[in-house]
């Protein structure tokens, strides 16, 4: 009886020991490379969460990072450093990449033949909502199709049924303006033209021409808001073209109604910005912290949320398996359909941890306001605005 | 009615914005010239001089805002421009005396002077950058519209409106102007007579007692004014950027070539040629067509003939088949 005993609570001691583990989470972002100066707050804002959590004393597992360089440029040097960090690091879960290339590669090349979890914080290109992912794939950032079904919803709650799209000459602009066309097309509404215009002419009154004369109800200008897009508006006002203008993100900044005027009022549209009162709280928590980082800094806030979603699903599932914890991200980041998940914001990790030890439903709503659609990928929150009055008003967050 | 709003449309679009571009050739091009036709080269600085005299125009119309004074109703521009005309006749003088003088003197052929034109250009376009910098300026003040677009829709009931800047009205009276003030001095007054008589025939020129940098200074004061006006006109109807001045070479170039290199009506008479031109080919006939023809004769297109994309390619084109056909011009210039 003694030896049973003692060899049972040998046996749960044991359990326990292989229970707690190490777990190490890879951060493959542009350390070097064109956003080198967003990747330190990034990286720091993710180890902050790692860090957090492990303070809390409530996790199962310990969790450490594994930095590597992913470039954002060069994808044989991301992959050949997601594989170091796999093979050589045993991470079980990467947050990254940054950059949409070489996100890609990294996913085709490495994540799915190793079978590792990826929740990128910036990838925003469209066509990684359709890449083959194993479900592996997540990302905290809106993809740029998503701003163009923002915009075919106002449109459409507007009553706008026939639209003239003009674009920058730009990948920017092209791609944004494709975005717009499709969504709206497939809510029943009409694109009579859709025309790119150069940046940094001096006269677009021959461009103006050509959109005036497809018609619409009104000018949706999909560029930017000190160059060609303020040119393009200026010669639709000065000819009588347009009256009303749907403004996307780019054309938003208090530059325009100031070179306008109040002929701009009325117009309305988008742009990429969140409500969520977790984004304020980063801001304290990274002034705070140990190395600081600047909470404001472009997708610094879905870092936190990445490196969060991912150990939150671990202790939910209660493995350290890729293929198992995957399934249970959607599930942490959008709540039960009902609603009736606890929201977590940043800096709550341990009371989410409480909870999940519970079997109580959260929803994770992090720094970003996270709400996961599609194949894994952010929603996005976008201010609906109109002008009025040489202000962008609020009308609504969606 | 129908017709009527045909008609608007056509107005607004074409009309309208044509007669104003052309004017503001027309003056560029006049400079180029008299250029020709007195000093015998093609003035490739002539675009960077336009932007150099705009650029002034503008630290001066500045200067006049923050002191308070404006011209009302019109652009403090107008007020600021004999000063900057000044200045732009300062600079090509002294371009003059310091570049052009000497290859005169070794009576270089045309073609070297046009090369040292265009090193001139590099120079006037690095001194607009330093002194203006590259990015837009906006120094357009006064009333906006002479006939606004909504006011006019609301007083005639058409479907189309008809908007006429104070802009586009000023180029085309400035134009006016100009025009008769220098057919006036180049056909009526003893200097004028002398410059064509040394346009003509330099020797016999020489010969009958007239003064050869006399006439030399006096073009370059009228084109130095001339680039200042279209300029200041382009940046006021269009928007200043001191490297967008660059590219109103090749249609100047084209009126210039297209009316007759050297004749003066001819040039007034290309750039409205080259103006109307690239307004036709690259417009989208799609709403007029609709106000004149039954729906069911018209697709969905949008009866463009070239992508606007395309504007410079259309005096791209008049210039070549000009001097494939007719190279002397209309007005059979040199």
């Amino acid at each position: 009886m003694k030896k049973l005993l003692l060899a049972a609570s040998a046996c749960a001691l044991m359990a326990g020991a292989a229970a707690a583990e190490d777990v190490k989470i890879g951060i493959l972002i542009g350390f070097t490379g064109p956003i080198e100066s967003l990747t330190s707050h990034m990286a720091n804002a993710a180890e902050a969460a790692m860090a957090e959590v492990n303070a809390s004393g409530k996790a199962k597992n310990t969790y450490t990072s594994v930095r590597g360089d992913s470039t954002c440029t060069d994808a044989a040097a991301a992959t050949a450093a997601a594989e170091r960090m796999i093979t050589a690091e045993g991470v079980k879960g990467i947050v990254g990449a940054d950059c949409s290339g070489v996100t890609r590669a990294v996913l085709t090349n490495v994540a799915m033949p190793n079978g590792i979890v990826m929740v990128s914080p910036s990838a925003t290109s469209p066509a990684l909502t359709n890449d083959p992912d194993n479900g592996l794939f997540f990302r905290t950032a809106p993809s740029d199709a998503r701003e163009g079904e923002v915009m075919a919803d106002i449109l459409t709650e507007k009553g706008v049924k026939s639209i003239a799209l003009t674009y920058s000459n730009s990948d920017y602009g092209k791609g944004l303006a494709e975005a717009i066309a499709n969504a709206f097309t497939a809510k029943g509404g009409v694109v009579t033209i859709n025309a790119a215009h150069d940046d940094g002419k001096a006269d677009y009154s021959a461009e103006v021409a050509a959109l005036a004369a497809a018609g619409g109800d009104l000018l949706v200008v999909a560029g930017y808001l000190d160059q060609g897009g303020k040119g393009i508006i200026q010669a639709s006002l000065d000819s009588g073209a347009f009256t009303t203008f749907g403004l996307p993100g780019g054309m938003v900044g208090d530059s325009l109604p100031a070179a306008i005027g109040p002929a701009l009022d009325g117009s309305y549209g988008q742009v990429a910005q969140s409500d969520s009162p977790g984004a304020a709280i980063l801001v304290d928590m990274g002034k705070k912290n140990d190395p600081a980082f600047d909470a404001t800094s472009p997708y610094t806030p879905e870092s936190y949320d990445a490196a969060a979603l991912v150990m939150l699903a671990m202790e939910a599932s209660g493995s350290t398996d890729p293929n198992v914890y995957k399934d249970k991200i959607m599930e942490i980041a959008n709540g039960p359909a009902d609603g009736s998940g606890v929201k977590i914001l940043p800096g709550e990790l341990g009371k989410a941890l409480e909870l999940i030890a519970a079997g109580k439903a959260i929803d994770y709503d992090g720094a970003s306001g996270v709400t996961l659609i599609g194949p894994g990928e952010s929603a996005g929150r976008y201010k609906q605005f109109e002008v009025k009055g040489g202000k962008y008003e609020t009308v609504q967050f969606r | 009615m129908d017709i009527l709003n045909a008609l608007v449309a056509f107005l607004n679009f074409v009309v309208v914005p044509g007669l104003a571009y052309g004017s503001q050739l027309a003056l560029g091009a006049l400079g180029i010239t008299l250029i020709f036709s007195v000093l015998r080269f093609s003035n490739f600085a002539h675009g960077d001089t336009m932007a150099f005299g705009t650029a002034f125009v503008i630290l001066f119309t500045w200067w006049f805002q923050s002191m308070g004074i404006t011209a009302g109703p019109l652009p403090t521009a107008l007020l600021a421009l004999p000063l900057g005309i000044l200045v732009t006749v300062a600079m090509v003088l002294a371009t003059d005396r310091m570049v052009y003088r000497f290859y005169r003197k070794q009576r270089a052929k045309p073609i070297i002077v046009v090369i040292v034109s265009t090193g001139v250009m590099f120079v006037m376009n690095g001194l607009v950058r330093m002194i203006i910098g590259t990015s837009e300026q906006n120094f357009t003040d006064g009333a906006r519209m002479m006939l606004n677009p909504q006011d006019f829709k609301a007083a005639t009931g058409l479907a189309e409106p008809l908007a006429i800047k104070t802009t586009q009205a000023l180029s085309l009276g400035a134009a006016v102007i100009c025009c008769a003030l220098l057919f006036w001095f180049l056909q009526r007054t003893r200097t004028g007579k002398s410059m064509r008589a040394y346009s003509d025939n330099e020797d016999l020129a020489l010969l009958s007692g007239i003064n050869p940098e006399r006439v030399v200074r006096i073009t370059w004061i009228i084109a130095g004014a001339l680039a200042c006006i279209a300029g200041t006109l382009y940046g006021l109807d269009k928007s200043y950027r001191g490297v967008v001045y660059f590219s109103l070479l090749m249609p100047m170039f084209a009126a210039a070539i297209v009316g007759g290199l050297g004749s003066p009506l001819g040039a007034v008479v290309g750039s409205f040629i080259v103006a109307f031109s690239e307004l036709i080919v690259t417009s989208a006939w799609k709403k007029i067509f609709g106000y004149l023809f039954p729906p069911e004769w018209l697709g969905d297109g949008l009866y463009q003939a070239l992508s606007t994309d395309y504007k410079v390619a259309v005096s791209f084109g008049i210039l070549i088949i000009v001097l494939l056909i007719r190279p002397q011009g209309i007005y059979g210039g040199k």
